[in-house]
């Protein structure tokens, strides 16, 4: 009967002690399921638009973005970037921004301009993992962001694999 | 660090006059995604950089990532304040830098 009896004991401080701990998950858990109503984890590219934008909102814009609607090899991708803008020094284009939404990295180039670029310009090659949407942000010397975006058909996936 | 850059310029320009510079540089682009045959995962080396400077002056630069294809090709535009050299450069992961001047052919 001896051994019952000191089961039972410990089983008592047990039910205390688990309880506590219980009420210390419970408060745990609120915490992060709080954490979990602001969105699910970012992702690459949301995290890459955060870096650039801060607490800035883009409106669309002028942007002309040249994509082919179909790539057939989504290791280079041409594009083309037009920004309709006098490109003085009181009102030129800063910053272009190339985002890819579902490359593992997001990030595809920046370019910087200035008033001596003459033209807000750019046109490179990109990778592209599958098919998804590709996001141009340009930064004006304003402070404001404009953006423009396409969809990419992906052929045979870019990124190596 | 032998990439040898290739640049396309117009052979003659203007002052005031809008060109288009046109640059292609050999390099793999390595993304640092990719695993070699054993599995580990091999060491990303890209161009991170380039700059096109016009006797001193910033006209274009850019920020590139692994998501910039192999063979980075870009393509941009200055407007010819006057004669004088161009200057562009690029920067390799681990800080090698590969530089080409060109003088630029102004017309009177």
């Amino acid at each position: 009967m001896e051994r019952p009896h000191r089961v039972s004991v410990v089983g008592r401080r047990d039910v205390l002690v688990g309880a506590g701990a219980g009420l210390l998950l419970l408060a745990l858990g609120r915490g992060a399921l709080a954490q979990d109503a602001k969105g699910p984890p970012p992702n690459p590219y949301e995290q890459a638009l955060d870096k650039i934008l801060g607490s800035t909102k883009p409106s669309p814009g002028k942007i002309t973005f040249e994509v082919p609607e179909i790539a057939e090899n989504g290791n280079t991708v041409p594009y083309a970037v037009t920004i309709d803008s006098p490109m003085t020094s009181a009102d030129h284009v800063k910053a272009i921004h190339v985002l890819s939404t579902q490359n593992p990295l997001s990030n595809v180039a920046s370019f910087a301009l200035t008033p001596l670029s003459g033209r807000a310009y750019v046109s490179s090659r990109m990778r592209l993992a599958k098919t998804q949407d590709v996001v141009v942000l340009a930064e004006l010397s304003s402070g404001k962001f404009i953006v423009g975006q396409r969809t990419v058909k992906v052929t045979i996936g870019g990124c190596g694999g | 660090m032998s990439l040898r850059p290739r640049i396309k310029l117009p052979e003659s320009v203007t002052p005031g006059e809008i060109i288009e510079i046109k640059t292609l540089i050999s390099h793999i682009m390595e993304t640092g995604q990719r695993r070699d045959k054993d599995g580990q995962p091999i060491p990303r080396k890209i161009i991170n950089a380039f700059r096109a400077t016009f006797e001193g002056q910033d006209v274009f630069s850019a920020t590139l990532h692994p998501g910039t294809s192999a063979n980075p090709y870009l393509v941009f535009n200055m407007k010819v304040p006057g004669p004088g050299e161009l200057e562009l450069t690029w920067v390799e992961d681990g800080g090698a830098v590969t530089t080409e001047r060109v003088k630029l052919n102004v017309a009177a």
